[in-house]
């Protein structure tokens, strides 16, 4: 591509941002600004440079010339999608490195996957430092967004839907980083994930923050990853807020080092629809934050309000499974000066009824199964390993002791003496992307 | 001599056979348009046709078959292999072979009217390329003109309809899919470049005409190192109700699903590996939990669940023709209902 293309493209994008003059574009015409700057500058200073912008507009060949555009770009560049509806029938993907996807606005710029006729997914991305920003996906007939073995992905405003609201037949995941290394997630919304809305599985180094999950099963979830941080979320209207899951017979496991912390989890009310066999299919409605197995899980300065079944919930992976490198327990969990107000009032499903069974109604903001590996039932648990609490006053919790309970319920009762369980550990570093320090 | 060989099936006419041997004499493979890093707008451009209508290779050019083939729509296959001369392949044992720089990988996909007749009426879809430059392997997709005389580069992927007899005599509608380069990725990718998938030693180890292809590949200087015959693996063809069902299954698995479900492949976050040696049961879906199927799950709990084939995820997915449910995901829009039914019995019988 000339120079002359790539210095003018971005001043004709300014200038038409102008031009519409509104307000909730001017911060988007700053950035367009700087970028036309840089690229000035770039066009000046290196003749041959290969940061090439390629515009796209709706229409019927728009598809066509997307994902061809998503084959031939050469590293660098920046694919503009204008404001409009897109209509793709087979599912897109890039595998070229140092790419920006960038819309008009996750309202504006809509790719629709309605007519879907092939593709796990609406978008596959397969390569290193990726920056998607400002578009929605909407509809995909299996997953919104999914990001494979990718190193430095970014996904920034961007919106996933599925507009016919909480259905089974809707895709498992929204957002879907999957096997990656440092996976930012941020100002992004997913709506109607028959799984998880925003999904990190077997990945290193994420963030995800300032984002909004609403009626999906599970709002963000983090499985099989280490080194998260999950933070300023809203996360409301989901059959549970936010999962920390470890899984057997997967080929990343050990989960670890995941601080959630200053998240609003509220009233999350929505009836499970996922498709039964997933294991998110036993998360009761109502389940604030649920820790399942994993080590050093830091729970902090969240608001948790109105979960029907339980705010907190600490438990051990409940199904059989064959697997000598997989520990099924939660180690090392610290839950710490969140704000709880409501719930456990309406506790449902098979795991909302054993945890009233044992704990009653309404059910104490905080449960834990209990659970520990039988030599630690017999002797004791280190205190690096250990389930800590330190609430405020009047916060309520339940340790089930399932153990105990399941040899001899007679005479096992529930230990809820919140003070027995006061400490803390030491918490994981916050999670730094290196994209941030270059983009 | 045999040019065109489909599903084992040959054609071999006389009249096909003097254009062919006068064809090879004179057509050559343009090595330079294979080396080049941009694809050929046309496929005659490569050179690897003497008369590309009738799949009649040029000089070094070699026509092969697979024991157990991918299935795609029902589509005839013809596969051939270009190996610059004085480049030798070297066997190996588990993996496809090793190919030397400059080889080519060819693979047309066609239909027969009538798919009971597949000689006859055949339309040229869609010829495929693998390409083996310095940088690794190149995939591209030729999409074949109305005339059947040529077929042109096609990145971005297209939909063609197909309408066909099928093997009952009834109509089959098929919307045939030709993948975009980076599909061609989406089973091609193993650790993340672009490796072929078919030509493996067991997977050749058949007759070819009156000859062994490996020993064939040998004798005409292609393929090196290579050990006793009786000692080079063998796949089980899936269609050979004289093998055991747990062959016939595994093997059939290992060519449709294992590109991507194995370790470094495109599936491997789901834990499913359907590689033909995987000997852990759980890991080859035997009781084994899905993780990430979503609806690709259809409410079941397992993969594979022994004795119930209703009740495996595996099948369900296989019979799903929903791109959010169906595996594999990509080439294909119709069941493989004689598949199915071979593996429904298969896990009837597990125990």
């Amino acid at each position: 591509m000339n120079n002359f293309h790539v210095c003018c493209l971005p001043v004709i994008s300014m200038v038409s941002l102008y031009r519409t003059g509104q307000k909730e574009e001017l911060s988007v015409t700053g950035t367009y600004t700087a970028i036309a700057a840089t690229l000035l500058l770039i066009g000046i200073g290196t003749p041959l440079q290969a940061a090439d912008i390629i515009n796209l507009t709706p229409g019927p060949d728009a598809a066509e010339q997307l994902q061809e555009a998503l084959i031939t770009a050469e590293p660098g560049s920046t694919i503009n999608m204008a404001a409009g509806k897109y209509e793709i029938s087979d599912g897109l993907s890039l595998d070229v490195a140092d790419i920006t996807i960038r819309g008009a606005g996750m309202d504006k710029t809509i790719l629709s996957f309605a007519n879907q006729k092939g593709g796990g997914e609406g978008l596959l991305i397969t390569s290193d430092n990726v920056l998607l920003e400002d578009f929605a996906i909407e509809d995909s007939k299996g997953d919104g967004i999914k990001s494979k073995a990718a190193d430095q992905i970014t996904y920034r405003r961007i919106r996933v839907t599925w507009s016919g609201g909480p259905k089974e037949t809707n895709g498992a995941y929204g957002i879907y980083p999957v096997e990656s290394k440092n996976v930012l997630v941020e100002d992004s919304l997913v709506t109607g994930a028959s799984d998880a809305g925003i999904y990190v599985g077997q990945s290193e180094n994420i963030i995800v923050r300032n984002s909004t999950a609403t009626h999906n099963v599970a709002g963000i979830e983090i499985e099989n990853s280490k080194y998260a941080d999950v933070y300023g979320n809203t996360v409301t209207h989901n059959t549970g807020g936010i999962l920390v899951f470890d899984l057997p017979n997967l080929p990343i496991m050990g989960g670890h080092s995941v601080r959630v912390f200053d998240n609003k989890i509220v009233d999350n009310d929505t009836p499970n629809f996922a498709p039964e066999g997933n294991i998110v299919g036993m998360v009761a409605k109502g389940t604030g934050i649920m820790v399942m197995a994993n080590r050093n899980v830091h729970v902090f300065g969240n608001e948790l309000r109105n979960n029907g079944t339980v705010h907190v919930l600490i438990a051990t992976y409940p199904n059989e499974f064959d697997d000598d490198n997989y520990t099924p327990h939660p180690r090392a969990v610290v839950i710490r000066d969140n704000v709880y107000e409501g719930g456990g009032d309406d506790p449902t499903g098979e795991v909302g009824d054993i945890i009233a069974g044992v704990a009653g109604t309404p059910v104490p903001n905080i449960v834990w199964d209990g659970v520990v590996p039988l030599t630690e039932w017999i002797t004791w648990t280190a205190a690096d390993n250990r389930i800590y609490v330190d609430e405020a006053d009047g916060t309520t919790f339940a340790n089930l002791k399932m153990i105990q309970n399941t040899l001899y319920p007679w005479s096992t009762s529930p230990d809820r003496n919140i003070a027995g369980y006061a400490g803390g550990l030491e918490e994981p570093k916050a999670v730094v992307m290196p994209q941030l320090q270059t983009q | 001599m045999s040019n065109i060989a489909h599903g084992g099936r040959v054609i071999c006419t006389a009249a096909l056979m003097l254009v062919a041997m006068f064809g090879q004499l004179f057509a050559q493979v343009n090595d330079e348009a294979i080396r080049a890093n941009k694809p050929a707008r046309m496929l005659s451009d490569y050179g690897l046709f003497a008369d590309p209508g009738k799949q009649i290779p040029s000089q070094n050019v070699h026509p092969y078959d697979l024991i157990t083939p991918l299935f795609t729509d029902y589509a005839s296959k013809y596969r051939f292999v270009y190996v610059p001369p004085g480049r030798r392949v070297n066997y190996t044992d588990r993996e496809v072979f090793d190919f030397p720089v400059g080889t080519v990988l060819v693979k047309t996909f066609a239909y027969p009217a009538d798919l009971r007749k597949p000689e006859q009426n055949v339309r040229l879809i869609e010829t495929r390329l693998l390409i083996r430059q310095d940088t690794g392997w190149r995939a591209w997709a030729y999409v074949w003109n109305e005339q059947g005389n040529d077929a042109k580069l096609k990145l971005a992927g297209k939909r063609l309809a197909v309408d066909v007899t099928g093997w009952d005599g009834n109509p089959l509608s098929i919307d045939y899919a030709v993948p975009n380069a980076n599909q061609c990725k989406g089973c091609h990718a193993l650790n993340k470049s672009i490796t072929p998938i078919g030509p493996n030693a067991r997977n050749l180890n058949r007759e070819y005409g009156s000859q062994n292809q490996i020993e064939a590949w040998v004798a005409k200087g292609l393929l090196f190192d290579v050990p006793p015959i009786g000692d080079v693996p063998r796949a089980v063809d899936w269609t050979d109700a004289s093998a055991s069902l747990d062959g016939r299954a595994r093997s059939y698995l290992d060519v449709n699903c294992a590109h991507c479900h194995r370790d470094g492949g495109a599936a491997s976050n789901s834990g499913l590996f359907l590689t033909d040696d995987e000997s852990n049961a759980q890991s080859w879906g035997y009781l084994k939990r899905p993780v990430a199927a979503g609806r690709g799950s259809g409410g079941l709990e397992y993969d594979i669940e022994p004795g119930s084939p209703e009740r495996s995820i595996l099948l369900f997915r296989m019979k799903s023709l929903d791109p959010g449910i169906m595996m594999p995901e990509l080439g294909r829009s119709t069941v493989h209902s004689e598949a199915i039914t071979m593996l429904e019995a298969w896990i009837d019988q597990m125990e």
